[in-house]
């Protein structure tokens, strides 16, 4: 089967997922569009970050299916690598390579595991540099830059291997507030591009803002979901009611 | 200078032949040379020894993971002198091939078997220093490497090793100046190096304590000079803002 950008560029459908005894996610399922944004909010526990996780296949599931670009992530069969140019990932704790700078860290994988040349993934990394405006920092390493600095350096480097799609995993929740903004407005530029975007995230203004569609997850389950404006304004449902109530 | 070390002896008693006796600093430089040599290739075998050994350590192949368990275990638990007899005297009387006189030859010199006894002595330790800098990686930061498509060598390689070599330096360079000194086990299969060529010139000149100092300070240097390499090659790894 094809993928065609009319379908779903990510298709989650009734995926159930336990560490142990613990069920995390019990039944999920969600579409996301080619060019979507779509935020992904919810309680600490509810499953959030472990289903952006199984998008790319850093953890296994124990039933259901996600594709990505009508590909079977979790076939044994599956070429990781090439589900991996087409994800990129961004952490909350940015991880990025200590021993490289932030313009080594950007070119490191395009060089090493696509084996492009050296001179032309340097003068993309540069520009991708400029375009999360880290100009000037290129030689300096993740030690010597700020929490809000590094976390864009991340970006750069997911976007180094030109992917379709973008997971930020509570990409702004170890940052201080005045280095979240700088975070923000470089998601807000990808996502004005048509980049397709999930986010984790508890920034519930600029979800609301940045959003075509709003999940709200709790206890391992999607309870609801709705473009922003809608969710934020008539929730339906009485825990998404409470949960809204605690943090607006 | 050799007027000086004639003097030194006739005059003050003290007799370093190798002062003023071109053959005994002929063969005493040659035996500088061979530490050196044996020095340099185990250190250098025992740390790809290292660096394998704690790679196949993380293999998802319970087999794998058993036998690098297995080699330290004897490796670690074994002394090094009676490895070195095992290799030469039980490993190398089976290792022979017949020479062009028709006598059994070995076919690994009593160098080779020190340079691969030590190796192994030395690298099931580097296994045990590089596991606990792989260790000390943060898991956040492999799994980065993975999610950008880096498959398990290739983030082993790039991402991994960096940063345990430099977590591990420490105590990796505890080790390789014990294997340094651990050279001269070598003396008892035979092999020219520092001190057996001593041994041969104080049996000629009846002057052991001399030789014996002269000995002590040449480990001495060699082992500063080791120490000197280890540490500009500390600093030149230093990255700035990591760690402290």
């Amino acid at each position: 089967m094809t993928w065609t950008p009319d379908k779903p560029i990510i298709s989650i459908k009734d995926v159930r997922k336990s560490f142990g005894a613990v069920e995390v996610l019990k039944g999920v399922s969600l579409d996301v569009m080619k060019g979507e944004v779509i935020c992904i909010i919810g309680p600490s526990g509810s499953g959030k970050s472990t289903l952006i996780r199984c998008i790319n296949a850093l953890n296994d599931i124990q039933s259901g299916s996600i594709t990505v670009e009508g590909q079977e992530v979790h076939d044994p069969k599956l070429d990781k690598l090439e589900l991996r140019k087409k994800v990129g990932m961004v952490f909350q704790q940015y991880n990025l390579f200590p021993h490289k700078t932030a313009l080594q860290n950007v070119m490191m994988a395009p060089v090493k595991v696509l084996r492009q040349p050296k001179a032309e993934v340097e003068a993309r990394a540069r520009a991708l540099l400029r375009k999360v405006r880290l100009e000037g920092k290129e030689n300096s390493y993740p030690g010597e830059l700020s929490g809000g600095q590094q976390q864009r350096v991340a970006i750069a480097r997911s976007l180094a291997m030109n992917p379709d799609v973008m997971l930020f995993d509570e990409v702004t929740a170890a940052l201080d507030p005045e280095t979240v903004k700088e975070v923000l407005v470089t998601i807000r530029d990808l996502a004005a591009e048509g980049m397709t975007c999930v986010l984790v995230t508890h920034e519930m203004g600029f979800a609301r803002e940045i959003a075509d569609h709003v999940y709200f997850t709790d206890r391992g389950v999607i309870v609801e979901h709705a473009p922003p404006r809608e969710f934020f304004e008539h929730p339906k449902d009485p825990r998404t009611r409470a949960f809204l109530s605690q943090v607006l | 200078m050799e007027q000086f070390f004639t003097w030194l002896y006739q005059e003050q008693g003290i007799n370093l032949t190798i002062g003023y006796d071109s053959y005994d600093r002929g063969l005493f430089l040659a035996g500088i040379w061979m530490t050196v040599k044996l020095s340099v290739l185990s250190v250098l075998f025992s740390l790809v020894i290292g660096a394998l050994g704690a790679w196949i350590q993380g293999s998802p192949s319970a087999l794998m993971r058993g036998l690098v368990g297995a080699f330290i275990a004897f490796f670690r638990n074994t002394p090094p002198l009676v490895q070195l007899y095992f290799f030469y005297f039980a490993v190398g009387t089976v290792l022979r091939h017949t020479g062009e006189n028709g006598l059994p030859q070995p076919l690994v010199s009593g160098f080779g078997w020190a340079v691969i006894s030590l190796s192994l002595f030395a690298g099931s330790l580097n296994v045990e220093i590089f596991r606990s800098g792989i260790e000390a990686v943060p898991r956040a930061t492999v799994e980065a490497a993975s999610a950008l498509g880096f498959n398990r060598l290739q983030t082993y390689l790039h991402v991994v090793l960096p940063l345990a070599l430099r977590i591990s330096l420490p105590s990796l360079g505890t080790n390789l100046v014990n294997l340094v000194k651990t050279t001269s086990l070598a003396y008892a299969i035979a092999v020219p190096e520092v001190l057996y060529v001593s041994a041969q010139i104080w049996s000629d000149q009846l002057n052991v304590r001399e030789m014996m100092n002269v000995v002590l300070l040449t480990y001495i240097v060699l082992v500063a000079v080791l120490v000197w390499g280890l540490h500009r090659w500390e600093k030149s790894m230093r990255i700035p803002g990591f760690g402290t």
